[in-house]
């Protein structure tokens, strides 16, 4: 059962967490994530969650703090954006490398500095690396469903990993969009029960986590964290398709639109996607044969399956809304052309770095992207291998 | 509370075994098998990166016997905080049973300064668990730097004595009175040489609803150049000259609990320590005379604050 | 690519995360190599205080049905804190190399 509601991407999420009920949640306040913790707090004052709400000092504290939950055998989360997720860090990692699967939105910011509030995806484009999942959302009702998701794919005995749900600041979670929300039981029951194999507070059975571990062990233990990253890839796919069930919504690791026949695409992550399925639309009524996949995994990164669904496009674009400063474009931009390399690809391939500190990106701009695309396509010539979309010279 | 009888102790089971590899005659082990035996409730350990963490849990061995987690070097009351709070909400939910305490450890450059933030967020917050600070009074894990707990004028490898600064130039912190200025239910300040007063207050912090923290004096003989065997002597020296005064604060009001007969001077605490072996040339012997003063007015402060005085 | 060193465990076969699960196998850890000074007890002189005991940073003193039974010398270090503090002098402190048998 589902109903339709009216919410802001914040709204979605807190809803989201009320109904997964976690045992734990620790988490601090900042912009643009602040509402999800505000309204969340509100669930626990009313006695609607039984969860333990941990009003912790800072964001190193709630990641350390969910460390601590996950590994007593707590289903554990916690929220946050840019600088508060760069401040988690450190745990990130030790959170991915024990193995432990917290859930976390993080509600995309720039990270500073100047310190600025708005979307881009410099917080958690950093932070891949760090061993947990990625999963992006385009809207609302993704990052609800990325959000309901995440846990079972997490939790799951082959994967074991924490699960970063992003989702666009302001653009998504301070706009109010009408979406379908689960009913409670029904989130419960896809969920499941959480019974973790060796926890803390199993007296009868103790545990030692977080050993020294030396140049005996150490690469076994990131192998095997390899492994898991492998098997996520499957189990993503595999709870999306349960979810698809259950709900009728949902796409695996990317969704392909017009991109059957198409011969100028774009690869684009977050919110820009619906901006890029209308200018999609407008090149199409001109007869230019325009398609867009829009990335909902990111990490693992869904390698073959991209190059496969690309393999007809003649030039594609990647925007970035993220820089690595390293002088050869963006962080998913890399990932794709490692990618179109391994599938021997012809496919010429250009970055487009947009939108950092949230500047918007329009539909035109989009558009212009795809024109330049056309040029390379008759030109056959790339002159620019990577761009700045929307700033001023 | 009933005395401690080390005879019936010793029928407890050994939380922390042999085997961990903390170097011979080290303070920490000492106080971490004292403090485990004033409850005999199952314990979660958290300890902050340091010597402990790492001799006592190096893959594939712990010398743990009960639950044990190590999360990182700033975040141990903060990592105690989840699982502390996952046991609480397990439990509201039926989900577990019995009783369980939860202890985080640090050393003084895991509470006093980078874990400082974390244990005061987690004190705050009212956790049920105590928090341990083996204060040696240096970096030692990483080779004996200075950190905010370094005794004044102690030859660190960050604060060395030299031609024109001798050692550290700060007095220690007190961290037992911070901690004490967040209101929570216990608070003290221990020494393993006195076993009796340090298993008390152990138990006392154990058997307190709230946070609860132990603040103790561990010997380092790398750190601070003694022979191994003799630590034990040198801690005892720390509370005769009232270097280290034994304390508590139990739900707000101040109690001494050691005052020495006659108050030693502090050359017998410094004298037997090779970190400080400089001070006792004929040009640094005015430093002895200020640390002397220093220790005098906070004896004193002491002795008002307990009502002594 | 597998490693010449085959007889500790691979990846697929050790608990995962750096998981440790057999509480105080330290125990199979042998510190008493570190010793370049052995603690004797002398039973005769002993009172059964415990004092050695709850001092000992290694969890090297063996007690029994409340009486001190001797040392454990596999972990032992030979710190010395025991025959220091020792209130009655039970406990010297042998020099290793001096001693003929194990």
């Amino acid at each position: 059962m589902s109903n339709q509601v009216a919410l802001t991407g914040n709204e979605a999420i807190a809803n989201a967490m009320r109904q997964i009920n976690p045992d734990v949640v620790a988490a601090y306040p900042i912009t643009p994530q602040t509402e999800i913790v505000q309204i969340f707090s509100q669930f626990v004052a009313d006695g609607e969650v039984d969860t333990d709400f941990v009003t912790v000092e800072s964001e190193h504290s709630a990641m350390s703090a969910s460390v601590g939950a996950s590994a007593s055998g707590a289903r554990a989360m916690t929220a946050t954006a840019a600088n508060g997720l760069a401040l988690m860090w450190e745990i990130l990692y030790i959170a991915a490398s024990t193995r432990l699967p917290i859930v976390m939105p993080v509600v995309n910011r720039a990270l500073s500095g100047p310190i600025n509030i708005h979307c881009d995806h410099s917080d958690s484009m950093g932070a891949r690396d760090s061993g947990w999942i990625q999963l992006y959302a385009e809207n609302a009702q993704e990052a609800y469903d990325n959000t309901i998701q995440a846990f079972k794919i997490g939790e799951h005995e082959d994967v074991k990993l924490p699960v970063m749900v992003n989702m666009d600041g302001f653009i998504i979670s301070h706009a109010v969009e009408n979406f379908n929300i689960l009913a409670d039981e029904d989130v419960q029951e896809f969920i499941g029960e959480y019974n973790p194999e060796h926890t803390l507070l199993d007296a009868e059975n103790p545990i030692t986590v977080g050993p020294i571990d030396l140049q005996d062990y150490y690469f076994e233990h990131k192998r095997q964290q390899s492994e898991a990253v492998k098997h996520a890839k499957k189990v993503v796919a595999e709870v999306a398709e349960e979810y698809n069930e259950l709900t009728g919504r949902g796409f695996s690791y990317f969704e392909e639109y017009k991109l059957d026949d198409a011969e100028v695409g774009i690869v684009a992550l977050g919110s820009t996607t619906g901006t890029a399925k209308a200018a999609v639309d407008n090149l199409r009524d001109e007869g230019i044969k325009a398609g867009l996949l829009k990335l909902r995994l990111y990490r693992p990164f869904p390698a073959e399956e991209i190059t496969e669904a690309l393999s007809n496009l003649k030039v594609l674009a990647v925007l970035d809304r993220a820089e690595t400063f390293s002088d050869t474009g963006g962080p998913v931009f890399a990932d794709i052309r490692s990618a179109l390399y391994n599938a021997d690809s012809e496919i010429e391939a250009v970055n487009y770095i947009y939108g950092l500190g949230g500047r918007d990106t329009q539909v035109d701009e989009i558009e212009a992207v795809y024109k330049d695309l056309q040029d390379i396509l008759e030109s056959g010539e790339v002159e620019e291998r990577v761009q700045y979309l929307g700033v001023r010279e | 509370m009933s005395k401690v009888d080390l005879k019936e102790i010793a029928k407890q089971e050994e939380e922390l075994t042999g085997g961990h590899r903390l170097c011979s005659g080290c303070g920490a082990s000492i106080i971490v098998r004292q403090v485990m035996r004033a409850t005999e409730d199952p314990v979660v350990v958290g300890i902050a990166t340091g010597c402990l963490e790492v001799s006592t849990t190096i893959y594939p061995y712990t010398a743990w016997k009960g639950s044990f987690i190590h999360n990182a070097f700033e975040n141990v009351a903060a990592t105690i905080s989840g699982a502390e709070s996952a046991f609480r909400s397990l439990k509201r939910q039926g989900k577990l049973e019995g009783d369980t305490k939860f202890l985080a450890i640090g050393g003084d450059g895991g509470t006093y300064d980078i874990g400082f933030q974390s244990l005061s967020g987690a004190l705050e917050r009212g956790h049920d668990m105590v928090y341990l600070c083996y204060d040696n009074g240096a970096y030692m894990n990483t080779g004996i730097q200075r950190s905010s707990a370094t005794p004044r004028n102690a030859s660190t490898s960050t604060s060395p004595d030299g031609e024109v600064i001798p050692g550290k130039q700060q007095f220690k912190k007190e961290l037992t009175d911070i901690v004490a200025a967040h209101n929570i239910p216990y608070v003290a300040q221990a020494s393993p040489h006195n076993f009796r007063d340090l298993i008390k207050k152990a138990r006392k912090a154990f058997e307190v609803e709230g946070p609860a923290f132990l603040n103790v004096l561990a010997q380092c003989p790398r750190g601070w150049r003694h022979p191994e065997g003799e630590g034990l002597d040198i801690l005892r020296a720390a509370t005769d000259t009232c270097f280290w005064p034994l304390f508590e604060v139990e739900n707000g009001e101040w109690k001494l609990n050691y005052i020495p007969r006659e108050k030693a001077p502090i050359t017998d605490w410094l004298k037997p320590q090779g970190r400080f072996k400089h001070l006792f040339k004929d040009k640094n012997k005015y430093l002895i005379d200020e640390i002397q003063e220093h220790v005098d007015q906070r004896w004193e402060t002491l002795l008002h604050r307990t009502g002594e005085k | 690519m597998a490693k010449k060193d085959q007889q500790k465990p691979g990846w697929k076969s050790i608990p995962e995360g750096g998981l440790i699960i057999e509480p105080g196998n330290a125990d199979d850890y042998k510190t008493g190599g570190w010793r370049t000074y052995r603690p004797m007890i002398d039973q005769e002189i002993c009172i059964n205080c415990h004092i050695c005991w709850i001092y000992c940073p290694d969890s090297s003193i063996i007690s029994k049905d409340e009486e001190i039974k001797g040392y454990d010398y596999d972990h032992c270090k030979g710190c010395g804190i025991c025959a220091n503090e020792c209130p009655v002098d039970a406990i010297t402190m042998l020099e290793e190399g001096n001693l003929s048998e194990k």
